[in-house]
């Protein structure tokens, strides 16, 4: 369905004339540093990973809303990431995204209904007339009764009925694969559950492929069929999602677990040293040793693969015994 | 006790009506105790800490109740006595940090001025405390000379807590204090809280992630639409919630470890401008009767406290 071959996506650091003229180097922030995956059809991927690590620039590729700086994307065996404008606007009916900000990712000015109207009549798909049927019949289905909000507008909505019109204008153009950017960080934890049953009940209703980027290790065992854990623009470990969470291989990704709250008891932690890594300025080596506590001066020098099997790891010194 | 908050009802006076935003609530809490108060947004735990700390403006007010901390009764002191108690006494930790911050001025400058404020010190010792609180909650202390906009906003937020405790204050409130961060900062913060109710004394987080409260604290309090409906010692209320709103709420929340099924709560809380009658919770409620058409009272159950007909 999706495949993500090497990745990278390098934004140049603003700097000041004089830094320029003073400097001969250019500086990057190596926002995706060499991403691989492949995701098969009615699959949820889960992209994990803190602030920085590059999840929602990969994400906001995928969806043609930025430009690699290098590899390659196929979609259905297509090479999507060097389309035209034209193309890629054509593509958008397959590729959905949802982004987090359920404040910002509306029009203040539209009404709720006439979101989807437009989503519909932009590619073609409806009339007006029918549009405005399917918009209302759509609204009824992600829980809005379409009588009642199809007129309002976006202020009128809480957080989470936002982020219902945001879903159900995704999902109106019946897309193939679907980006969900954080779609619950911003929304009341009482009101999460049931966003997931919506964006789930849409995964079995239309069998599509969901890349679901959160960094909530919780959120992404009841979304995902597996989960990719990245770090510094790199993924670190990739594998099914119980296997990952109770038998993790890599440091970070046992870091990142063992902070997560928990109603259980925590058995085992796994530190992490300090703040994450400048992208200017990653690590040698295995990029993630400044804050490893098992590293060794292997790490300090050879980065080590992502070796590619069913539960893949980027470690010389991968974990033993899971969680 | 260190604080204890009786019958405390504190109100917003807006265009279409009164909403009670704290009703009736009571809480205490002892030195060297850590105590959660959860809830969803709207539910009344900011408005509560807010209160206690008299940091609530027109048009809300401070409609009865007393609130009693290390023997003074706060609501009877004038506000120049209280800016005293906020800071010295009682520190507080807000969710946004970048809002409390001055991002023209450096961090040092920031704490130290909180210090000379507070304290009988020179400049240069408050500049010197400054660098000891920053190194306190895991920053360098060189981070004294950096502006607010260039630090992370975990950093950011560790600045707020340094401020907060530069004072050496018996009560800390932390106000969702980690919601916008990641849970590796997260995790450092709570475990800097939990350092602070070691060294003896209090803190008070207010959040809407459960887990994290059943994780860190020794009681939690539960909130919705204003009423505290459940208060007990953390993990027996977690392992055997009494009241139905907080079987939903932990039910509703997925967790890492546990394979257990996730029901959404049906509906959306109250609008407090015209809650509905009786029981607050009756619309959302699987257990609901005829009683519930009535206030139910709060009585105490196994040492824990719950509004809830079914125990009353």
């Amino acid at each position: 369905m999706l495949r993500v071959e090497n990745l990278k996506k390098y934004f140049p650091v603003q700097k000041s004339a004089l830094e320029v003229l003073l400097s001969r180097r250019r500086d990057f922030i190596r926002a995706v540093d060499g991403v691989s995956f492949e995701m098969k059809r009615g699959e949820v991927l889960s992209l994990v990973g803190e602030s920085g690590c590059g999840k929602t620039t990969t994400g906001r590729i995928i969806v043609g809303l930025e430009r690699p700086t290098g590899g390659k994307i196929y979609f259905k065996d297509r090479e999507i990431s060097s389309l035209s404008e034209e193309e890629q606007r054509k593509m958008k009916k397959y590729i959905q995204m949802v982004f987090q900000d359920p404040y910002a990712s509306l029009n203040p000015r539209m009404k709720v209904g006439e979101h989807l109207v437009e989503s519909l009549t932009i590619h073609g798909i409806a009339g007006n007339e029918e549009a405005k049927e399917i918009a209302m019949s759509m609204l009824d289905r992600v829980g809005l009764p379409g009588e009642q909000f199809y007129n309002r507008m976006p202020y009128q909505l809480s957080g989470g009925q936002r982020q219902r019109v945001a879903i159900a204008r995704a999902m109106i153009l019946k897309p193939e694969f679907v980006v969900a950017d954080e779609p619950v960080s911003m929304i009341d934890v009482s009101l999460r559950a049931a966003i997931l049953d919506l964006l789930m009940s849409f995964k079995e209703e239309y069998n599509l492929s969901m890349l679901f980027i959160t960094h909530d290790l919780s959120v992404a065992r009841i979304v995902g069929d597996r989960i990719a854990v990245m770090y510094l623009g790199k993924i670190m470990e990739m594998g099914k999602t119980r296997e990952v969470i109770h038998n993790p291989k890599h440091p970070y990704t046992a870091a990142l677990l063992s902070s997560v709250p928990s109603f259980l008891k925590k058995e085992r932690r796994v530190e992490i040293i300090g703040d994450i890594a400048n992208p200017i300025d990653i690590p040698s080596g295995c990029r993630y040793h400044p804050r490893c506590p098992f590293a060794r001066e292997k790490c300090k020098k050879e980065e080590p693969e992502l070796v590619c099997e069913e539960h893949s790891f980027a470690c010389h010194f991968p974990l033993e015994g899971g969680f | 006790m260190l604080l204890d908050i009786e019958n405390l009802t504190t109100i917003f006076r807006t265009r279409r009506g009164v909403v009670r935003a704290v009703d009736n609530v009571s809480i205490s809490i002892k030195k060297g105790e850590f105590v959660s108060i959860v809830g969803e947004s709207g539910c009344g735990k900011s408005t509560l800490a807010h209160s206690v700390m008299k940091l609530i403006d027109h048009p809300g007010e401070i409609l009865g109740g007393k609130i009693t901390f290390d023997g003074l009764d706060l609501l009877s002191l004038s506000d120049e006595e209280m800016r005293k108690i906020r800071g010295d006494k009682i520190g507080m930790v807000f969710q946004n940090p970048m809002t409390s911050l001055d991002p023209l001025e450096k961090v040092g400058d920031q704490i130290s001025e909180t210090i000379m404020e507070h304290m009988n010190v020179t400049k240069k010792e408050a500049w010197q405390m400054a660098r000891e609180m920053l190194e306190k909650v895991g920053l360098q202390p060189e981070r004294v000379d950096s502006y607010p906009h260039q630090l992370s906003g975990g950093q950011r937020q560790r600045v707020m807590i340094a401020m907060a405790i530069s004072l050496n204050p018996k009560l800390l409130i932390a106000d969702e204090p980690t919601t916008a961060l990641d849970v590796i900062v997260q995790e450092k913060i709570m475990d800097f809280l939990e350092d602070m109710k070691r060294e003896g004394r209090a803190v008070i987080l207010i959040t809407h992630d459960f887990a994290l409260a059943a994780e860190r604290s020794d009681r939690i309090a539960v909130m919705y639409a204003g009423w505290l409906v459940e208060m007990g010692d953390a993990e027996a209320l977690t392992n055997d919630p009494l009241h139905p709103y907080t079987k939903g709420l932990i039910q509703s929340v997925p967790d890492v470890w546990m394979d257990k099924e996730i029901k959404p709560l049906p509906g959306f809380p109250p609008d407090l401008i015209n809650p509905p009658e009786g029981c607050r919770f009756r619309p959302r409620c699987p257990n609901a009767s005829e009683m519930c058409m009535r206030e139910p009272p709060e009585v105490e159950v196994d040492g824990r406290v719950v509004k809830c007909w079914l125990y009353g």
